[in-house]
């Protein structure tokens, strides 16, 4: 089955005052009808302007997509016209980002602001649109639904407005929605009740969720195939259970390694050495080269292309086809 | 702390006492007025007001050299002045509002053209245009609000920009573009109405200052051609006679400088009540 939504190499940069910041470099990947993906990476990796670029939502300038392609329903959506793509936006691909504090707006209440993109994108009347949004908040597992649909942002905890958020992302039925970070803000027990809910929403309405993250319990627990980034590439991309068994890329090695385990005594946590490398001065090989144990002089040179290694799996690492045990 | 002599309610209560019977007096001029403020009386003129001796009898305010009814003519002269003020205000509002929140929403090449040309006009001074086109196409109230809004539009644009670049940059402003929402519905709807009370307070200062550039422009014989009244040419003719007559510039003088106070006063009381930091909103 083809895809619903296929990007190739994306490639998304920065001009600043210090100089061409590449923050998306050529990433490639494929999104299926109904399937939940995660983006996990540290600050700095690319995931969010990955997912804003797919909608071409990054301010330019400074701001510049330079290239690639985003396919969707046959249509290349980093081609479209600004006109077309606003009816794809909101109705076919919707978002939500990291802070529902301050992602609605103080002044209008959430009944309004859910009824904005059912006005506007269905066309449906001020009546009818209303009941929807009482409809999609008990949707999104608010209670009194009808009370709270006239009730102001202020009014309303972090997870409310987040599940608000929620509710106005699916207002017009989009077959892919796009969670920037969607739970960062909020405390532990309210994030596993709105990722609970992006999951239920996801399996009743078959939508398709890309989910951006740095939490890889997060991830262990609700997707279902990951795209790991590093510096703006993808380092590897596999189905969440063989990661962490076994995880290909030493940069993601490392990650999984600095997981406190519950079940094994240490003194400290694990680390991984030395720092992300600065986007103005990229090395010329491998991004993890700096910080990696194994690594080798042909690393240095160029970076190295994700390449298949096993079903659904890709990494991009030169000692990919070594046996796993040397490659500890 | 101690209380302030004005405070923000009594400003508000007393400018807005003061506009509001400066507004009554121009509907009500006819009402109010007991003469013709065009008809001549010679045997009249140059009569002081009730207050000193030789004051003729009806004239309260005194007449002018051509002994015209001096309240009359104040009463009347209103009209012009509160016309041209508010229309001035409300076109250079509307002017300066649309094109810096444009310049704000679009940013780039469009910010740059609708800024750069605010900045020059801000360079030039902007009595001196209102001269020179007034002097091109002559004198009347319709062209002194054409004038004087297209002189003053810069400090709406400026205004506006900068608090449309900082909304802009709210997430919910994100949060609506990614639901594709078109640009002036965003403009429209969350930028906007963020910026109703600093416009509120911008445009009643700007009215007192229109009031102030269109009795200035009279005053300098390029504003409302004699003999209509208005506050500014009545200053002009009382000029003349400032020392046989100085009533006629002293009372004109006197309703321009309480109306502008009052509406200067309503315009802070209305910023410190509209400013959230002020505590007590």
């Amino acid at each position: 089955m083809a895809p619903l939504l296929s990007v190739r190499d994306l490639h998304t940069r920065f001009h600043t005052k210090r100089g061409v910041a590449t923050a998306v470099d050529h990433v490639s990947f494929d999104l299926a009808a109904g399937e939940f993906l995660g983006i996990v990476g540290e600050s700095g990796s690319g995931k969010s302007v990955t997912a804003l670029s797919l909608l071409r939502l990054i301010a330019s300038p400074p701001g510049e997509i330079v290239g690639g392609e985003v396919s969707f329903a046959g249509q290349n959506l980093l081609a479209l016209s600004e006109g077309a793509l606003r009816h794809i936006r909101g109705n076919d691909i919707a978002m939500i980002f990291q802070e529902p504090m301050t992602s609605l707006n103080p002044i209008y209440t959430v009944g309004d602001q859910i009824m904005e993109s059912l006005i506007q994108h269905l066309r449906l009347s001020r009546r009818a649109a209303r009941d929807r949004a009482i409809e999609l908040l008990d949707q999104v597992g608010i209670t009194s639904p009808a009370q709270r649909v006239q009730e102001y942002p202020h009014q309303l905890s972090g997870g409310m407005r987040q599940r608000v958020m929620i509710a106005m992302a699916i207002s017009c039925n989009p077959q892919i929605l796009i969670a920037d970070e969607p739970t960062t803000a909020l405390d532990v027990t309210i994030q596993a009740q709105i990722l609970d809910q992006l999951r239920a929403l996801q399996q009743e309405l078959g939508l398709a969720v890309i989910l951006i993250t740095h939490d890889l319990g997060v991830i262990a627990e609700f997707v279902s195939r990951v795209l790991v980034m590093y510096a703006g590439r993808v380092v590897e991309e596999s189905p969440v259970a063989p990661l962490f068994a076994q995880p290909l890329h030493p940069y993601a090695q490392g990650l999984l390694q600095s997981i406190p385990q519950i079940d094994r005594d240490m003194e400290r946590l694990e680390s991984i050495d030395g720092v992300v490398p600065s986007p103005f001065d990229m090395p010329p090989g491998c991004a993890f080269a700096p910080r990696c144990r194994q690594v080798m002089d042909a690393c240095r040179v160029a970076p190295p292309d994700l390449r298949a290694a096993g079903p659904d799996r890709r990494a991009a690492c030169l000692r990919l086809n070594e046996p796993a045990d040397t490659a500890r | 702390m101690r209380r302030p002599l004005f405070d923000k309610r009594l400003k508000m209560t007393l400018g807005g006492g003061i506009v509001v019977a400066a507004i009554l007096m121009a509907i009500f001029a006819p009402l109010l007025s007991p003469f013709d403020p065009n008809q001549q009386d010679l045997l009249q003129r140059l009569k002081p007001p009730a207050w000193s001796a030789g004051a003729a009898a009806g004239h309260w305010l005194g007449t002018d050299n051509f002994g015209r009814d001096l309240w009359s003519r104040i009463a009347f002269g209103s009209r012009i002045s509160i016309l041209v003020g508010v229309s001035a205000m409300l076109l250079a509002g509307v002017l300066g509002t649309l094109l810096g929140m444009v310049a704000g929403y679009k940013g780039g090449r469009i910010e740059q053209v609708i800024m750069r040309f605010a900045d020059a006009q801000l360079a030039f001074p902007d009595f001196l245009l209102a001269i020179l086109i007034v002097a091109a196409i002559g004198g009347s109230a319709l062209n002194l609000i054409l004038v004087l809004g297209v002189s003053g539009w810069m400090i709406y644009a400026r205004v506006t920009f900068g608090l449309t670049r900082s909304l802009r940059e709210r997430p919910y402003v994100e949060a609506a573009v990614s639901h594709g929402a078109w640009d002036w519905y965003i403009i429209r709807r969350h930028i906007f109405p963020q910026l109703v009370p600093v416009l509120t307070v911008v445009s009643t200062l700007q009215v007192a200052q229109m009031i102030l550039a269109e009795t200035a422009l009279s005053f300098l014989g390029l504003g409302i051609p004699p003999p209509a009244p208005s506050w500014g040419n009545m200053l002009a003719e009382g000029r003349d006679r400032l020392f046989v007559a100085p009533w006629i510039a002293n009372l004109s003088g006197l309703a321009i400088i309480i109306v502008v106070w009052g509406i200067n006063m309503l315009g802070n009381g209305l910023r410190e009540h509209l400013d959230p930091r002020s505590g007590d909103l």
